[in-house]
């Protein structure tokens, strides 16, 4: 792997971690609760790119199953959100 | 990796901030979401810190098990009950005691020789003996499997506790709808293939028995929200059945191959694979099963007369 | 860098360009639903162009297999959310 890959690499996981951290004001600020959810999904997006990048940059596929074990559960939090709040069929 | 410093800076100071909000903020849903993503964030750590495993397991139960376990009972007990305001003598002290045992933890690990031998050479060296190639399950499994039997017992007892407790019937959930049983039908059953992954690959990479039951368990949350699967007073032999099946499983075999020359947890080197891929499956059903009931909050009776709204 | 490196970020980038173009829609945007429709559609496109360029970087087919599995799993995941979310803002069902 040639240095400037890997600095690359660097680089787009700094920038994916900063998009996480912006995420982070939306769930401070959001006026509402399907604003915080909405920014707890884009975590789990985010987070599994960043391991994607970070099992290239390291060369340990065994990230790619923690990615996978992200996906996976990417939808358990919002059906948790979704089924505990509302008053009712909509 | 020294441009990494700047990522893993920033980590940090976004796992102090996320701590410090889950505490400060006022209401209660924020604070549980960002206590899952506290959760992820911790995952992420654990991987640049070179613990696949923990973050496997960290990313199911923090982020999958846990974060459904809060959203429910924030549910249950909206408005239940009035804030209290902590005495400031209590927050001093607590917060007095937190800096003690940071400061503590600190000394500990800047203290510690950091060139030591460790327990590597050994590890490594008995590998070949343990039935398995990586050295995170050869530990969990074989050379202390004793405290993963432990472990195991511990969600068993939980599961008892919370059983043992007689609760309300919750009320009803709303279905969530054809877009989620489309949903369903295409993803849970690849959950399930992700989660008996996890499992098998345990023997040689990151992955195991904890890491596979909590992904099922998490699956099986799912199925328990969107009431794919509604615990019947029927089910209840059978889930008494798996809950104790990953504890009964593991102490009989680690009682049965002590005999003769052996002593108990000793399984003979020919048979050290299979053994453990035995307990391994019936841990990781017990695993699931367990973090599922605990979720599900009490026991399935049928409703009596009096307790019927 | 080999041309293999040089293609995979050639994918790579424009996707963290989404990712990054889904975060300042989520945070620009005036209400919960068009959050929600900046956001599944952006990081559900730049999760796909890091993996394309993440299969292409690692070049095996292991890897591959489990790059798509995981954009199926966040793609129906996302879309799942999405609805699930913004039937319940609809509804007005919480606050």
């Amino acid at each position: 792997m040639s240095p400037a890959f890997a600095l690359s690499l660097t680089v787009l996981m700094t920038v994916l971690l900063a998009c996480i951290l912006g995420g982070l004001l939306r769930v401070l600020r959001g006026p509402t609760r399907a604003d915080r959810m909405l920014a707890a999904q884009l975590f789990g997006t985010t987070a599994t790119a960043v391991l994607i990048l970070m099992a290239l940059a390291t060369g340990d596929r065994s990230l790619i199953d923690v990615a996978l074990a992200f996906a996976v559960l990417a939808a358990v939090t919002v059906v948790a959100f979704v089924a505990t709040s509302g008053r009712g069929a909509p | 990796m020294d441009a990494m410093i700047v990522f893993d800076l920033a980590l940090a100071l976004a796992l102090v901030g996320l701590a410090w909000a889950v505490l400060a903020t006022e209401d209660l849903f924020a604070a549980v979401v960002l206590f899952i993503v506290f959760g992820l964030m911790t995952a992420l750590a654990w991987v640049r810190l070179a613990a696949p495993d923990v973050a496997l397991a960290e990313a199911a139960i923090g982020a999958g098990v846990t974060g459904a376990l809060l959203l429910t009972t924030l549910r249950r007990t909206a408005g239940a009950a009035t804030p209290e305001v902590t005495p400031p003598a209590v927050s001093w002290g607590v917060g007095a005691l937190s800096l003690a045992v940071t400061a503590g933890l600190g000394a500990a690990f800047l203290g510690a020789p950091s060139q030591g031998p460790g327990l590597e050479g050994a590890i490594a060296g008995n590998l070949a003996a343990s039935g398995v190639e990586h050295p995170v399950t050869a530990v969990l499994l074989n050379y202390r499997a004793y405290d993963t039997l432990m472990e195991v017992v511990v969600l068993f007892a939980a599961v008892v506790a919370v059983w043992s407790v007689a609760q309300a019937p919750e009320a009803e959930t709303p279905a969530p709808g054809p877009v989620y049983a489309g949903f369903a039908r295409l993803a849970l059953p690849a959950a399930a293939v992700v989660g008996a992954y996890l499992l098998w690959a345990g023997a040689t990479m990151p992955g195991g028995a904890f890491q596979g039951g909590a992904v099922l368990g998490a699956l099986g949350i799912l199925a328990l929200l969107a009431r794919s699967y509604v615990p019947a007073p029927e089910h209840r032999a059978m889930a008494r059945a798996a809950f104790i099946a990953g504890t009964a499983v593991f102490a009989l075999v680690a009682l049965a191959v002590g005999f003769g020359p052996r002593v108990a947890f000793e399984y003979p080197p020919a048979l050290a694979k299979p053994l453990i891929l035995l307990i391994e499956a019936v841990v990781t059903l017990s695993i699931a099963a367990t973090l599922a009931a605990l979720f599900f909050g009490r026991e399935p009776e049928p409703l009596s007369v009096e307790a019927r709204p | 860098m080999s041309g293999l490196e040089a293609l995979a970020l050639a994918l790579m980038v424009p996707g963290t360009v989404f990712f990054v173009a889904g975060t300042v829609g989520m945070l620009r945007f005036p209400d919960a639903v068009s959050r929600l429709h900046a956001l599944t559609k952006a990081d559900g496109l730049g999760l796909v162009l890091i993996a394309a360029g993440a299969a292409v970087a690692a070049g095996s087919a292991g890897v591959a297999l489990r790059l798509v599995l995981i954009c199926v799993l966040v793609g129906l995941a996302g879309a799942l959310g999405a609805h699930l979310i913004a039937r319940l803002v609809r509804s007005g069902g919480e606050g």
